[in-house]
């Protein structure tokens, strides 16, 4: 009866919708994949297989594949899984709002923000006096609050009387971002050896340090995002045809701007405190998600958090095979895939569809 | 049921865009807007549809807008913009989607597709195309979003900037003849009109607005005379009348010395 109903819902011409869920379903197969992927491969020659049926058999685990098993590969896993969610939610997120396929995070600044806040954490940290107090929680914390003022500021400067300008706050945003990057430079350069070695690991991007400390912090802020992302979905496809025709059709325009801010900023801030600089997937993402089924964002936003989940899982499972038992910085792998892949869909497209 | 606009000002800078325009609208019946190109008239639709800061009042259905939230008003008025950017690469079909209210029938897409002769093009990319067809896309989505020109015993509205300008004449005697259904069916359609013969055979009401100012709004038959019409386009326009039509305007060629 459900399948009826979706097919007579689906046959008009042009309702694309149909296509995205079948999207959604193929996205959710692929993520077990690789998370199964995930859990089995890495440098230690503990099996995935021989854990299984250990579990299965009722035998205990050895220590050591416990350890592997469960505090190094699977927070590893779910850390990737969340940030991949949350940077290409927020790419996605941002596109909608400034109605431009090729806004980012990195673009309009919140990244830097994110970086800028995490350089005072790694330099300053030692100095503050409440820093050993919040342990763990002082780099996402500092990286949240950098995400946050940097988007915070951008808003105020790109708005005025309720009515925000997307030209202003993506020139802003770049003004913004090389004067949060010029900041950070300073900050390493009073920073000391280990300190500057710390910063420049955590900049390339690693899912290397997740631990389910960090998770447990990460996790519900990103979750909440995502799931405020899908309620703004509806106003972020009237806004497509611009804000005035968006207001015209009902929609609360202001209040969807501001929750779309927010949520980018929440899980990009938290994203890059675990995770580092990780590029391209919240462009690359949402591109080949909108080619495949459309712009619509009710599964735009679902299917880019799908996607990038699996992305960023698969790129840290190539990060920590390729020079095995040494890995590459996933951010790497996401700019080295990501880039050339970039480039050919805009080399394809030229001409034949608007972005 | 009606719109009332009183003592309407409208400041862009230090330069006056409106000056005291007070204008009124029945549902029922089609108020065109015309002027000169920079009178103010698409200025005057936009603060009908609350997107310019304005002072006065404008009332609709004895409702002030002020205090209307976007989502009441979106279900009291539609507004087709003279030009609507599109970001993504949508099709027609989700386009006019968009406007579909979350209580109505899907199905509206089709029939509003159909009335504005563009059946079948539920399939195509929006940007693929051209500029007349997009016009009538959007004017489709502006229907679906008052599919009953009636509802619940209130009459809802349509507010149309310049709906014809780049359509051909059978285009836009379509377009024109969706607009007068509309109020014929008890709705009120405002629109911004260029083409004075059009607004003289579908309009029941005519503005006239030259320099911000409201010179008359009157019939088309009171409100469309060579002398007035002259007068505010700064070139000479003769009015006939024939038998079979109610009058047609002519510009009289004069030579430039």
């Amino acid at each position: 009866m459900v399948a009826t109903t979706i097919d007579v819902v689906s046959r008009h011409d042009g309702d694309r919708t149909g296509g995205a869920r079948k999207v959604t379903a193929a996205l959710v197969l692929l993520l077990i994949l690789v998370s199964i992927t995930g859990l089995a491969i890495g440098a230690a020659d503990t099996s995935l297989w021989s854990g299984l049926l250990a579990f299965v058999q009722g035998e205990e685990l050895s220590v050591r594949d416990k350890i592997v098993l469960l505090h190094i590969r699977l927070p590893r896993l779910l850390t990737g899984v969340t940030v991949g969610a949350a940077l290409a939610t927020s790419g996605a997120l941002l596109q909608g709002l400034f109605r431009n396929p090729l806004a980012d995070p990195g673009i309009i600044g919140v990244s830097a923000g994110a970086s800028f806040g995490a350089v005072c954490a790694i330099v300053l940290g030692t100095v503050l006096p409440f820093a050993s107090a919040l342990g763990m929680a002082l780099l996402p914390i500092f990286a949240f609050a950098g995400a946050w003022s940097a988007t915070l500021l951008l808003y105020g400067i790109a708005t005025r009387q309720g009515r925000t300008s997307v030209a202003t706050m993506l020139l802003a945003g770049i003004a913004l971002s090389a004067l949060t990057m010029a900041l950070t430079g300073v900050l390493i350069y009073m920073a000391d050896d280990a300190q500057m070695r710390d910063f420049t690991f955590w900049n390339m991007g690693s899912l290397s340090g997740a631990n389910w400390s960090k998770l447990t912090i990460a996790a519900p802020v990103i979750l909440v995002s995502l799931i405020v992302a899908q309620a703004l979905a509806s106003g972020l496809n009237s806004m497509a045809l611009g804000e005035a025709a968006a207001r015209h059709m009902g929609v609360s325009v202001q209040l969807v701007k501001r929750l779309t801010i927010l949520c980018v900023a929440a899980a990009t801030g938290v994203a890059v405190a675990i995770s580092g600089g990780i590029g391209f997937v919240g462009i690359v993402v949402p591109h080949i998600l909108r080619l495949l089924s459309g712009p619509d964002h009710r599964r735009l936003l679902l299917n880019s958090a799908l996607l990038g989940a699996c992305v960023l899982v698969l790129a840290d499972v190539v990060a920590r095979v390729i020079i095995a038992p040494a890995e590459l910085p996933i951010g790497i792998i996401t700019a080295i895939l990501g880039g050339p892949f970039f480039l050919w869909i805009l080399l394809r497209q030229r001409g034949v569809v608007d972005l | 049921m009606s719109l009332i606009a009183k003592e309407i000002d409208v400041v862009a800078g230090k330069k006056a865009l409106l000056k005291a325009v007070s204008f009124k609208a029945s549902a029922g019946k089609i108020t065109a807007i015309v002027g000169p190109s920079g009178a103010g008239k698409s200025t005057l639709i936009s603060a009908l549809s609350g997107d310019v800061p304005y002072s006065g009042t404008v009332t609709l259905n004895d409702i002030n807008i002020k205090g209307v939230t976007a989502p009441s008003l979106a279900q009291l008025r539609a507004v087709l913009a003279q030009a609507t950017p599109l970001a993504f690469p949508f099709t027609v079909f989700e386009i006019v989607r968009l406007g579909v209210p979350a209580d109505a029938d899907i199905n509206i897409v089709t029939r509003a597709l159909h009335n504005v002769g563009l059946a079948g093009f539920e399939g195509q990319y929006y940007q693929s195309l051209s500029g007349g067809e997009q016009q009538r896309v959007q004017l489709a989505r502006v229907l679906c979003q008052v599919w009953q020109p009636v509802k619940d015993g209130v009459p809802r509205w349509l507010f149309l900037d310049e709906p014809v300008s780049s359509l051909d004449i059978g285009q836009q005697l379509r377009v024109m003849q969706n607009a007068r259904d509309f109020a014929d069916r008890g709705g009120g359609v405002v629109v911004v009109m260029h083409d004075l013969n059009l607004t003289a055979m579908f309009a029941d009401e005519v503005a006239l607005i030259v320099g911000g100012e409201l010179v008359i709004q009157e019939t088309p038959a009171m409100a469309l005379t060579s002398e007035r019409l002259s007068a505010a386009y700064g070139c000479d326009v003769r009015v006939r009348t024939a038998p079979e039509i109610d009058f047609f305007v002519l510009p009289q060629m004069t030579r430039v010395s």
